[in-house]
């Protein structure tokens, strides 16, 4: 089998971090057109009106939305009917989220948890976040990167509810965890919500959750039902843009979830912000690199 | 009703207790970027700012600036959390004179009291748009504590800088805590509906 160029994986890497944080989604933008056309508080409507003119700016200068450019997230799916390196793989996500920070240039949001030392590269022990799964039917390496900003990050919160407490319980913990984040995640954003599994795989598949496009619905109905409720309860807050009041308080609330053990019942809640950052890279063993979200 | 109003600073006490919560600013002039470390080093660690503050507004800013020669050039520069400046706010404003408080995510009541004897605002900006705010910052005049970047004290000029919500004035109204309880109001019928009482 030819030798890949790993090269390739980093300089996606490093344009992923890039356009991730300059250029935002299709479906994001659509559901802020959405959101602004059935917001009828003037404060609020003068809110989005910004959001759209900050989304221009950046689009026409190249230059970064939100001056927090995140912790570095890649979700990397490896398609299984190609021979590829994973641990090549994740020292180019590495390098290239470190060659994005020092050549854009943008301030690395990454520091030691405990010094306080930012080494100005955005990665470190841990960083970027990376995360491996496969695909049996493909053999492209797809990559989303996700610049995870603090605003939102700050305001997760994670439960392991007992089954007797039922879905009751897990449902007023997320309504009540978006209201008393108020106006900090920089609403209105995604909700994510992970359902099931253990404490890690909570977190994470509420993290997947905020990684789906705006709106895109969970496919088991009895969890797209759960969304459209809960979306339609946090509206109903009146909370609004930058939680300075409106009708519109969250974009959507994506479900994902998992089996559990039989004595428990987890719920996490990760936000997104109104920028909902996030770009894709599928790269072929051909070496062709084609960019999207 | 909430109004729009168009504004330079540095602002007078007047302009200042004509704006009620829920009212548009946009402004021009200079506007002065401070943070976390700039309001340690000037309280507590007994630094007075080297220019006045006497009617100005202070951003809560994110900046991200290169130096170019003798001159600071933008790259960009967005917004911070209010919160935890809290501690100094009242000192800005009953000290030194500052006059409006540009953030997000608001500040409490210490801040809500200085506003009402003083005659100050606090301005809520729209977080996440770093795009537009830079764009608005026409020039970075000055940095003052230079050893502190990027938690030095920033003289910016900006101009049609906004929109900013007010959403703490100096009548006592602070637009996030209303906000707050009419969220509370509605959560018996939100709960209800949801079915998790």
């Amino acid at each position: 089998m030819a030798t890949f160029d790993y090269s390739i994986v980093e300089e996606a890497a490093k344009q992923l971090y890039i356009r991730a944080l300059c250029n935002l989604p299709p479906d994001v933008r659509e559901a802020l057109k959405k959101a602004y056309a059935r917001e009828t508080q003037p404060t609020a409507r003068s809110i989005f009106e910004a959001m759209f003119k900050a989304i221009e700016i950046a689009d026409t200068k190249k230059t970064l939305l939100c001056q927090d450019t995140g912790l570095p997230i890649y979700k990397v799916r490896i398609g299984s009917s190609f021979d590829w390196n994973g641990a090549k793989i994740k020292a180019a996500l590495y390098e290239g989220a470190k060659r994005a920070t020092q050549e854009f240039p943008f301030r690395s949001s990454s520091t030691h948890t405990i010094t306080r030392v930012n080494p100005q590269t955005s990665v470190g022990p841990g960083l970027p976040v990376t995360y491996f799964d496969f695909d049996g039917e493909s053999d492209v390496l797809d990559i989303l990167m996700i610049p995870k900003g603090s605003g939102s990050e700050n305001m997760s919160k994670m439960k392991m509810f007992y089954p007797q407490h039922g879905i009751k319980a897990v449902k007023k913990f997320i309504l009540d965890t978006v209201v008393e984040s108020s106006a900090n995640p920089c609403p209105p954003g995604i909700i994510g919500v992970g359902l099931g599994g253990t404490s890690d795989l909570v977190m994470k598949l509420a993290k997947d959750a905020i990684a789906r496009p705006v709106g895109q619905r969970n496919p088991d109905p009895m969890l797209a039902e759960m969304e459209v409720e809960l979306e339609e309860a946090i509206n109903a807050t009146g909370r609004g843009p930058m939680g300075l009041g409106g009708d519109v308080s969250c974009l959507a609330v994506h479900i994902e979830s998992a089996y559990t053990h039989i004595t428990q019942n987890p719920v996490a809640v990760n936000t997104q912000c109104w920028p909902a950052r996030r770009a894709r890279a599928i790269i072929k063993p051909s070496g062709d690199v084609s960019y999207g979200f | 009703m909430s109004k729009t109003y168009h504004l330079t600073s540095p602002f007078t006490e007047e302009v200042i207790r004509e704006l009620h919560a829920g009212d548009i600013v946009y402004f021009d002039g200079p506007l002065f970027g401070i943070r976390d470390l700039t309001q340690i080093y000037i309280f507590d660690k007994g630094n007075p700012p080297p220019v006045s503050l006497e009617g100005m507004p202070c951003i809560h800013t994110a900046p991200s600036l290169r130096k170019v020669g003798d001159k600071w050039e933008k790259i960009c520069v967005g917004t911070t959390t209010s919160t935890r400046m809290e501690r100094f706010t009242p000192g800005l404003i009953g000290q030194y004179g500052v006059r409006a408080i540009i953030g997000k995510g608001g500040l409490y009541e210490d801040s809500l009291k200085a506003m009402q004897k003083y005659g100050a605002v606090y301005l809520a900006i729209v977080g996440g748009a770093a795009a537009l705010e830079t764009e608005q910052i026409e020039e970075v005049e000055q940095v003052y504590f230079e050893q502190l970047h990027p938690e030095a004290l920033y003289r910016f000029r900006v101009k049609n800088f906004g929109p900013l919500t007010v959403a703490m004035d100096s009548h006592g109204v602070h637009l996030y805590e209303k906000v707050t309880e009419q969220v509370k109001k509605r959560l018996p019928d939100i709960y209800a509906k949801l079915g998790v009482l």
